[in-house]
């Protein structure tokens, strides 16, 4: 099965717009996520604003061509929108100190907030009134959230920012917003547990990646949770979570019910 | 309990996580406060008006007032569309707008609040907003303040948390097991002990609040009707099944190290023919054979 039938699958009357989805990944690497969500989102005509503060646009370019998009091509066009933090991260020191800059937060003393990187999504993201075929709906994806905690940002700072993007991508635009962020497990990093926990209950989906727990396996590379916590249908039995195992191959991932992996049958 | 938990005035917390949300409690509540003519007033933080408001009908969104502070809460949109003053100020603004009559202020959240106000400033703003300066014999029964505030426990440290409880007159936990939720209520009265109850409830969709007995303790294994259950023994390569005769003779097996009365009766009759073990020993040539026992010079 893929990602986007397994989401389907669960939830009957899924609304996909106005979604605030959270990966989050507990001692394995949930970037696949984030790369399935960028083609996913490209492939389906939607403006997309990627907030890349980990890895290099290179880096996204290439799996994205293996998905099936080309990044490059994307951008050119206008329906991406790229913030390379690990480039632009430098500007910040060599540029006079009055322009805004998104990445702003590296050059104070104590971070204060993420309005001007805020700002920069909803200047990307603005929908114009030209003439021309507009794009469906707008998407906001940051990779990952956690790398701000160790750039100093406050764990409420990064709520507030999530909050405002929410409002606006969201509620106003009837977005999406997709957010990577990572569960520190069993270190008691209380920060990390702040974000994780806050960002929780703000998400309407969240897809949880987690290593098995009897360690590294060949033909199956970790377990998938997904669990819809709104809009709230209250029902006394509500299904709300499922559990699948996946493998990740070179173009695509599979996913298999526990315990079904062809290779262990 | 949970009916009668709106019949007392002052702070009402809602405790709840991640795995078990509150926020369909607190609007079950505000539903029951409506009904019963009280104004009810929102402070929204967490969700927009348009979403506190769905699976509510016309007549009780007629009497809630809701003050949006989830647009624009830090003043960073121009033009502003945030409140005048920030958080505190429409905090303390409540204060004056539920003057006269019955009134259920809804805080959605008080977590929201804690993260972005000093909490002692907070405390002093609910205790004040609920009315707890006036003894509960002046204020008639009827002019009651009820706050009820949402409060997402991993998000605070122990300090602010017990800061809150202590300001609160209820305390609302939200549990549960197996899909069925529960709220452990802990109420305190002037004058009286602390009583603690649990109930299971669950919300229906148009936010009313069913009570339901306890469930049973032994789990009831759901089979989950998204997942088809699946054989794991239809596509092996060896042979897990038994057939009658290998099914049979399985069970008519005794096991050596079982203890049955056969056994039992054998042990204790070393009877006829059942020889009792011998040991063979060849002594080597330099072992010293001596038949007395060794521990005879020890004076213990």
């Amino acid at each position: 099965a893929t990602l986007v039938r397994v989401q389907r699958g669960g939830s009957p009357s899924a609304q996909t717009e106005g979604k605030l989805t959270l990966l989050c990944d507990a001692k394995t690497d949930g970037s696949f996520l984030v790369h399935h969500f960028l083609s996913f989102y490209l492939k389906a005509n939607c403006k997309v604003c990627l907030v890349a503060l980990i890895q290099s646009f290179s880096h996204y370019n290439i799996v994205g061509q293996k998905l099936g998009v080309s990044l490059t091509a994307a951008r050119e066009r206008g329906q991406l929108v790229v913030l390379e933090g690990l480039k632009s991260g430098v500007d910040v020191f060599f540029r006079p100190r009055e322009e805004p800059h998104p990445l702003q937060f590296l050059r104070e003393a104590n971070a204060g907030d993420l309005q001007p990187l805020y700002a920069f999504v909803r200047d990307a993201l603005q929908p114009v009134d030209s003439g021309e075929a507009a794009w469906r709906c707008p998407v906001l994806l940051v990779d990952d959230l956690s790398v701000l905690l160790s750039l100093g940002v406050g764990p409420v700072a990064v709520l507030d920012f999530v909050h405002y993007c929410r409002a606006t991508v969201c509620q106003e635009w009837k977005g999406n917003v997709v957010c990577l962020v990572h569960d520190s497990g069993d270190t008691e990093d209380e920060e990390s547990d702040v974000l994780l926990n806050g960002l929780s209950h703000q998400s309407h989906l969240i897809l949880r990646a987690e290593g098995l727990a009897t360690g590294f396996c060949k033909d199956v590379h970790g377990q998938l949770r997904i669990l819809w916590r709104r809009p709230l249908q209250p029902t006394t039995h509500r299904d709300r979570s499922l559990t699948y195992q996946y493998k990740i191959q070179d173009k695509s991932v599979s996913f298999f019910a526990k315990g079904m992996s062809p290779a262990v049958l | 309990m949970l009916e009668s938990l709106l019949a007392v005035g002052g702070l009402m917390l809602l405790r709840d996580s991640v795995e078990w949300e509150g926020r369909s409690l607190l609007k079950a509540l505000v539903k029951k406060s409506a009904l019963r003519g009280e104004q009810v007033h929102v402070l929204g933080c967490e969700v927009s008006e348009e979403e506190f408001r769905e699976g509510f009908d016309s007549n009780i969104n007629s009497r809630l007032v809701y003050h949006d502070l989830f647009r624009d809460p830090l003043s960073w949109s121009k033009p502003g569309k945030a409140l005048p003053g920030g958080p505190l100020e429409a905090l303390r603004a409540l204060d004056k707008r539920t003057v006269s009559g019955p009134a259920t202020i809804a805080l959605d959240s008080l977590s929201w609040l804690l993260h972005h106000l000093p909490c002692p400033t907070l405390c002093q703003t609910l205790h004040a907003l609920s009315r707890q300066d006036s003894c509960p014999g002046d204020t008639p029964p009827g002019e009651q303040v009820r706050v009820l505030g949402l409060l997402h426990e991993e998000l605070h440290g122990p300090g602010p948390l017990g800061a809150l409880s202590s300001l609160a007159q209820t305390e609302v936990t939200l549990s549960g097991m197996m899909g069925q939720a529960s709220a452990q209520i802990l109420c305190r009265r002037p004058r009286q002990r602390p009583t603690h109850q649990t109930q299971w409830f669950s919300i229906l969709p148009d936010f009313s609040l069913e009570l339901q007995a306890e469930p049973p303790l032994e789990s009831q294994p759901r089979s989950d009707p998204h997942t088809p259950s699946v054989d794991p023994t239809t596509h092996l390569t060896f042979n897990l099944h038994l057939s009658k005769k290998e099914r049979e003779a399985k069970d008519s097996l005794t096991l050596p190290f079982q203890f049955s009365s056969e056994k039992q009766q054998a042990l204790l009759r070393p009877g006829l023919g059942q020889a009792t073990s011998h040991i063979f020993y060849e002594p080597d040539a330099y072992d010293d054979l001596d038949q007395e026992d060794p521990d005879d010079d020890l004076d213990v």
